[in-house]
């Protein structure tokens, strides 16, 4: 076990080093960064003094290793138009947005956990069929499409919810819907097909024989193993649901990191952009890493090796 | 519950599944007994019904399956008419069961311990205490070294001769009248298959259990049956004690099982292992005439027709046209 963990751990590691490389390097080669901040109508020497100011007239790899030197220290740099450290900006931001992702996430595996079950309980029954159409119909819907029909009819015909922000609960229940009716299908199809595979297992038979009662025998025997590989898609759903909490969080009005990372972009605000790349990822490498270790949990097979 | 009856009573046991093609009648009324500490081998080979005859006294059918039957009682009740409630009761408790592989048999996310401790607690929920003990104590009757270690492992840490041990510890947990034991020796090496076949007599007879026990190998049928039930087609072909069966087996499939047999004797050295020509019935559909016919070296014009019944000579039964007239004209 301390060597799997071990392992991937060192496997992250060399993930988030590899996304700070390619988010560094692609955020320079979209363009001219100095001529951006400095704006078209701005004087070659002005460029020239805002690349100096920068470091940005450095060789690409002096400059990684500088910013890399810099967020090792915990120095993400300062924002072009807060005035703010980028630091307090994501420390200010990302809890919203994780705080939503965590809400969708656990609103898609409250309904999806128990619909995928009850599927496989009667494959191809009327429940069956009816939860199918469901999971492919919110599978298709382009989300911030969802967010928008959801705010015209919650928002504006029935008037019962408000549609922009984040100040109190009322404000996260349609962000939270649209991420839930997003996330869902993966989550209920795998149940289903995980269970479908469990509740025909041999050790569901003994289970049976053994006189055990129903439910023990599907949530205890079955769902126990058909939730191995739900563990480890639903904590790789979470970094999808905060990937894509740009669109999301600019549909809905909210604050969070997404909203920031789409702000900085339009202005340019480079050393927001690039601590946003990091955080993302650092945090993509971090779900990954919790859902090896869930998974090395739940499988004993998996915990010795 | 009487004392002297049998501790499982079958009669006209049917069970048919749906098939696209029709309804499959995988068992076909069939009857037999099993006595107090007797052991009763149901023989045949893959599809003939064996394995659905057993799964059919406990209702652990596979979902769409009907059965029904004439009785069918455990100690005296009737299992036909009892809640499924009952049955679980039953499952586990005053009936064990031990499947084929023990590898898929058992739960690979959950350790023995909590295994066999389950059945503990379900059945003997004042006693719930007891269950680690019990299962220890279990463990080291079906002969499994360090008991205690294996509580905390899991069934991928032990070979297949131990887990099939584990399995059949987990069937012995609430000191269950009967054991059920479904080809338990058959996915395991030719070694360990007589020491699991030793232990299940051994055990058999340390707790006075019944036992009956499923199995393609007439081989296995021989070292512990008391009494031999040959199925074919669905339906009981044979039924005699061990010592007729094996003195003089009457149907023609039965003795063409015995041919089937590799021998150790020097006369047979050298010469080609006897097979039965042909292969199994369908079960689709209507029965007439004797499911065996068509692979039969005796069948005559008699055999075509109407259903053939079960004959019987002093307790040993036969379905053939011939059977009893070919014993008594010798």
């Amino acid at each position: 076990m301390a060597r799997y963990v071990v392992r991937q751990l060192m496997l992250s590691l060399a993930v988030m080093v590899a996304v700070s490389i390619v988010g560094f390097v692609l955020l320079r080669a979209s363009g001219d960064l100095a001529l951006r901040i400095a704006g078209p109508e701005a004087l070659a020497d002005d460029v020239e003094r805002i690349r100096v100011a920068y470091g940005l007239d450095k060789s690409l790899i002096l400059q990684y290793l500088d910013w890399a030197w810099r967020v090792l220290h915990g120095d993400l740099g300062r924002s072009l138009f807060f005035p703010e450290e980028v630091s307090t900006l994501i420390a200010q931001r990302l809890p919203i947005t994780l705080g939503l992702g965590a809400l969708g996430l656990g609103a898609a595996i409250l309904i999806g956990l128990p619909l995928g079950t009850l599927s496989a309980l009667w494959p191809n029954g009327i429940l069956d069929r009816a939860v199918l159409a469901v999971a492919v119909l919110g599978q298709a819907m382009p989300p911030f499409w969802l967010g928008l029909l959801l705010i015209i009819f919650f928002g504006l015909t029935l008037n019962i919810l408000p549609v922009s922000g984040a100040e109190s609960w009322r404000h996260l229940v349609l962000p939270t819907l649209v991420l839930a009716i997003a996330t869902m299908p993966t989550i209920l199809r795998l149940t289903r097909s995980g269970m479908i595979d469990a509740l025909r297992a041999d050790y569901i038979r003994t289970a049976k024989a053994k006189g055990l009662n129903p439910f023990t025998v599907v949530v205890k025997h079955a769902l126990r193993n058909a939730l191995i590989p739900i563990v480890a898609i639903a904590a790789v759903q979470m970094g999808a649901l905060v990937g894509g909490s740009v669109v999301l969080e600019t549909v809905f009005g909210i604050q969070g990191l997404g909203y920031l990372s789409w702000e900085s972009i339009n202005r340019a605000d480079f050393p927001v952009v690039q601590a946003n790349v990091l955080v993302l990822g650092v945090i993509y490498c971090i779900l990954t890493f919790v859902s090896d270790l869930l998974h090395a949990f739940l499988d004993p097979r998996l915990r010795e090796q | 519950m009487s004392d002297t009856g049998p501790v499982l009573s079958v009669r006209d046991l049917t069970v048919s599944l749906p098939h696209r093609m029709g309804r499959v009648h995988a068992v076909r009324e069939i009857s037999f007994d099993v006595g107090r500490g007797e052991t009763v081998c149901i023989v045949g080979e893959s599809g003939c019904g064996k394995s659905m005859s057993a799964m059919a006294i406990l209702n652990l059918l596979p979902r769409g399956a009907v059965r029904n039957a004439a009785r069918l009682s455990f100690l005296g009740e009737d299992l036909l008419s009892a809640k499924e409630k009952r049955l679980r009761e039953i499952r586990g408790d005053r009936i064990g069961v031990i499947f084929q592989e023990p590898l898929t048999a058992l739960n690979p996310s959950l350790t023995i311990g909590e295994q066999l401790m389950e059945v503990y607690r379900r059945h003997r929920p004042s006693r719930q205490g007891q269950a680690r003990e019990r299962a220890v104590e279990m463990l080291g009757q079906v002969g499994i070294p360090s008991p205690e270690e294996r509580m905390t492992q899991y069934p991928h840490h032990l070979s297949g001769g131990l887990r099939q041990r584990a399995v059949i510890a987990m069937a012995l947990m609430c000191e269950p009248a009967m054991i059920i034991a479904d080809e338990p020796t058959t996915a395991l090496d030719v070694t360990i298959q007589a020491q699991i076949l030793r232990l299940l007599i051994d055990l058999k007879n340390r707790f006075g259990l019944s036992l009956l026990l499923i199995t393609h190998d007439l081989a296995v049928a021989s070292r512990v049956a008391d009494r031999i039930v040959v199925m074919y087609g669905g339906q009981v072909v044979e039924d005699a004690t061990t010592q007729a069966f094996f003195n003089r087996p009457m149907h023609p499939y039965a003795r063409g099982l015995l041919g089937c047999l590799p021998s150790l004797d020097p006369e047979t050295k050298g010469k080609p292992l006897q097979v039965i020509p042909g292969t199994v019935p369908s079960l689709i559909g209507d029965l007439t005439g004797c499911t065996f016919r068509e692979r039969c070296t005796q069948a005559g014009p008699e055999c075509d027709e109407g259903i053939i019944p079960l004959r019987s000579l002093d307790g040993h039964r036969v379905r053939c046209v011939r059977a009893f007239g070919e014993a008594l004209s010798r």
